[in-house]
């Protein structure tokens, strides 16, 4: 049974502006939170990502509506109850290069310090076990300064375990990452919401891995009602695509890409799985709609990476080397018709 | 940590040498064996050795030792909280604002401020309240901007627009006071250690011990402001708050410091720079203590090379500050990349 964090209801979030007036991003949101699970909060630049992460992080009050979490009404909890429940993970530039990594993630133990900050044993323990679970404890002595950007997420990661909340919000955590620290980083969240039952929300640009990594997800667009749920059911129902899809570009339902419009003039591929894909992803890239072997069209047999053979119409099979050649001839071919 | 208590070891046995060396070296040479005498309770040869050295270079000595902690404080105080390595009291227009209040104390009040009931609120408690309003009064207006300005570099040029705008006030109020008015304030302007006396020491050492005190409080929420003041806030400390408290320190040292010695440059910006590079690491609770111990020793540093030897004058201070903190600074700049702090 999972068991609900968080929950608002009819919440709408903004800016108060000078004049009196609201500028309100978003309204009517019901949203929920689930213990152990990742939610992937997708939505394009300017819709309203960060002003919803900042409203549930504490940062902001919402204009309207209710925010419960734990049971709790957020307009009831203390500053210090606050630091107890919730970790952020920011994209606010730091200027904590000149202290050590151990030192970084002690900031985490704040909230249970006293008055000069001094740590206890327990506490000591809390960090050097934070540290390994967002594994970075090999960096232990070095200074932030000093990481790389990967590295240094999981140290601020490490930083909001040491906090011991059971929720952690985070703010494009994977943004200006590499391909790899990228997917670690998503690994390691989705470790920790399924060993910790830690409730996590991150936004994020990168579809991909939230539709793989997500448990949940919240589709957040300019004037659209926020559609939220599992990122399977969400590419099913067709709200990808009201969501992203937009004029020359839409949502495969099958890859759970966005591309260019798919192109219509069909070419027949088949062979080899690994070598097919990759000779179908030239096909579309030059206009053309992998489909199955038919007569009157081109049709391209893969055996394997270096033994491709496309036959056109009327023609004897011609064998290439590599897909380059491929893509010159079809497209050759498509230039003379 | 080893390096750590050996940097403390260093500071605070260069800190003693140099307080020494104050008392030892002046534009009057006193022999060391006097000097010793004279400080161990004896009666040297000449009765007014005795005086030079404790009427006027014991004070001197102290006065730079908290001068220089009091501004190099309130540098790293303010680096921190605007989160700019160029921060500093006397970039920021801070010093101006203290150097406005002692102004318009002595250039248009003439030394006495209001009266209190029916004391009159002169003398050095006035200067210091004053210096006190136009520190805070700046500060505010720097913080103000602050939230509206997210460049850190807009900020500094209008911390320095500001500091314009009081120097053309003070110009105004010079403009129209009368000539020895001017003499005293401009001598005032060019900075010194030797401005208090004996009997003024202990109201100074208690107005700057107890913002250096209010600094060391502050250790815990600075190191939070570090990652900027939404993880501060996350953390559960409470920014608003911490931020006034660190202005208030700041303002109290930099007033404190500028109402007795002038508008002092350099130091308050330089020396947080060299305990971070001789510490290498901007943790508040060893960084603190060190910027404290550093700006003593660089103060009492320059107190010595004020005296040109074998002239019986002193150079300004404000001549000699900016020849150690100016190469620390362009330093810093151009190896930014190297060091890990601006990173």
């Amino acid at each position: 049974m999972k068991s609900l964090t968080l929950e608002s209801a009819d919440l709408s979030i903004g800016y108060h502006l000078r004049n009196g007036k609201q500028k309100i991003v978003h309204e009517d949101l019901n949203v929920r939170l689930n213990a152990g699970e990742v939610t992937c909060l997708l939505g394009l630049n300017g819709a309203g990502k960060s002003t919803l992460l900042r409203t549930l992080g504490g940062f902001q009050p919402p204009l309207k509506g209710e925010i419960k979490m734990l049971g709790k009404s957020f307009k009831k909890y203390t500053p210090s109850d606050f630091s107890l429940t919730v970790g952020v993970v920011l994209t606010e530039k730091t200027n904590a290069g000149g202290i050590t990594v151990y030192e970084l993630v002690s900031l985490g133990r704040h909230p249970y310090t006293g008055f000069f900050g001094q740590l206890k044993q327990k506490d000591q323990d809390i960090i050097m076990l934070s540290m390994e679970m967002a594994g970075i404890s090999h960096k232990a002595n070095q200074f932030v300064g000093e990481l790389s950007d990967g590295e240094r997420q999981k140290a601020m990661i490490a930083k909001a375990l040491a906090q011991e909340c059971p929720v952690i919000l985070l703010d494009e955590p994977t943004a200006f990452l590499d391909v790899t620290s990228r997917i670690e980083t998503m690994l390691l969240l989705r470790k920790l919401a399924k060993e910790q039952q830690k409730t996590i929300l991150l936004s994020t640009h990168d579809m991909e891995s939230a539709i793989q990594m997500g448990d949940q997800l919240w589709l957040l667009g300019k004037q659209k009602k926020l559609a939220s749920g599992t990122p399977e059911d969400l590419i099913l129902n067709g709200d990808f695509e009201t969501f992203f899809g937009k004029e020359g570009i839409v949502f495969d339902a099958a890859t759970g890409k966005l591309s260019a419009e798919l192109p219509v003039r069909p070419i027949g591929i088949e062979g080899d799985f690994h070598t097919a894909y990759w000779v179908g992803n030239a096909m579309i890239k030059n206009g053309y709609l992998p489909s199955a072997i038919r007569s009157g069209q081109i049709n391209i047999e893969c055996i394997h990476q270096g033994d491709i053979r496309v036959k056109m119409e009327n023609r004897e099979p011609v064998l290439l080397r590599s897909v380059e050649e491929v893509i010159n001839m079809v497209t050759g071919a498509g230039s003379q018709l | 940590m080893n390096k750590h208590v050996l940097i403390y070891l260093f500071l605070s046995l260069l800190l003693c040498m140099l307080f020494l060396g104050n008392l030892i070296y002046g534009s009057v040479s006193i022999p060391v064996k006097s000097v010793l005498e004279i400080l161990t309770g004896g009666i040297p040869e000449k009765i007014s050795w005795q005086n030079i050295v404790l009427q006027s270079r014991l004070p001197q000595a102290v006065t730079a030792l908290l001068a220089g902690a009091s501004l190099a404080v309130s540098g790293l105080l303010l680096q921190t909280l605007f989160r700019n390595p160029l921060a500093g009291p006397s970039i920021l227009g801070i010093s101006d604002g203290a150097n406005l209040g002692v102004a318009a104390v002595m250039l248009y009040f003439g030394g006495s401020l209001f009266q209190l009931g029916e004391l009159p609120v002169h003398g050095y408690p006035a200067i210091i309240l004053a210096a006190f309003v136009g520190a805070c009064l700046i500060l505010g207006i720097i913080l103000y901007f602050s939230s509206k300005v997210k460049s850190n570099v807009m900020l500094l040029i209008i911390g320095i627009m500001i500091g314009y705008l009081a120097s053309s006030v003070i110009s105004l109020l010079n403009f129209y006071a009368s000539a020895d008015k001017v003499h005293a304030y401009v001598m005032w302007g060019l900075g010194n250690f030797s401005g208090v006396s004996l009997e003024v020491l202990p109201f100074y050492s208690a107005c700057s011990l107890t913002g250096l005190f209010l600094s060391i409080l502050l250790i815990k929420p600075l190191n939070a402001l570090l990652l900027g003041e939404m993880y501060a806030a996350n953390l559960g400390i409470r920014v608003k708050r911490t931020r006034a408290l660190i202005l208030l320190c700041t303002g109290l040292l930099t007033a404190t410091t500028t109402a007795f010695c002038g508008p002092v440059s350099f130091i308050g910006l330089a020396v947080p720079h060299i305990a971070r590079l001789l510490l290498g690491s901007s943790n508040h609770k060893l960084l603190l203590p060190v910027t404290l111990l550093t700006g003593g020793c660089v103060a009492l540093l320059c107190n010595l090379l004020m005296v040109l030897p074998g002239k019986n004058i002193l150079l300004p201070l404000n001549a000699v500050t900016p020849l150690l903190g100016a190469p620390v600074v362009i330093y810093v700049i151009i190896n930014r990349k190297n060091i890990q702090y601006f990173n």
